[in-house]
């Protein structure tokens, strides 16, 4: 079973490098965004298999902290660009 | 009875595994935005629940299993959200290209 989890854990992050493949060509920011989203989330997944082969009950403490932090990283992307398009927008009707 | 605890464990991680898969693939394949997010949401509620999911009959005690759940029902409440967030970003850029 150990070494079962533990192939698990390194197919998950070989997904993981494949997601780092997606943020370098992504053609626009949200895609990038997208791919941190899912590495956050596979983050979580090998620290959750991680903590149950090796035996450490604080990897699971971590992984709730990153499913924490993957989700402010994903909101404060998303209030960034909502300011920025809506100073767009002021601009553009202040120019008609 | 550990035979069939570790039988679920094999088919429910590597599905989740399956699914991280998926995902990865659909972000580097898919044509536009809005199906990367569809394939993301794949990876990210099913992927990471089957692995909880296989995880659970290794688990300790009740306690242990009730906080990888509650990682599970964190990370579909934020994956949700973050979807419709970007979702509306991505629309709401669309039309300025």
């Amino acid at each position: 079973m150990t070494e079962f989890l533990t192939a698990a854990v390194g197919f998950i992050l070989a997904m993981l490098a494949l997601g780092l493949v997606s943020i370098l060509r992504g053609p626009g920011d949200t895609d990038r965004m997208m791919a941190a989203q899912l590495i956050g989330t596979g983050g979580i997944a090998a620290l959750l298999l991680l903590g149950t082969v090796i035996g450490v009950p604080a990897a699971v403490d971590v992984a709730l902290t990153l499913a924490l932090l993957a989700t402010f990283a994903s909101i404060a992307f998303v209030k960034k660009g909502l300011s920025s398009l809506e100073a767009d927008g002021t601009g553009s009707t202040e120019d008609q | 009875m550990s035979i069939a605890r570790d039988i679920i464990t094999i088919a429910a991680v590597s599905a989740g595994a399956f699914f991280f898969l998926a995902g990865t693939v659909g972000l580097l394949r898919f044509p536009d935005t809005l199906t990367r997010l569809h394939a993301l949401t794949k990876a990210d509620n099913l992927g990471l629940g089957l692995v909880v999911l296989g995880l659970l009959p290794q688990a300790a005690s009740l306690r242990d299993g009730l906080k990888l759940v509650s990682i599970w029902l964190l990370g579909l409440l934020a994956g949700a959200t973050v979807s419709q967030l970007i979702a509306r970003t991505a629309r709401q850029g669309e039309p300025a290209k």
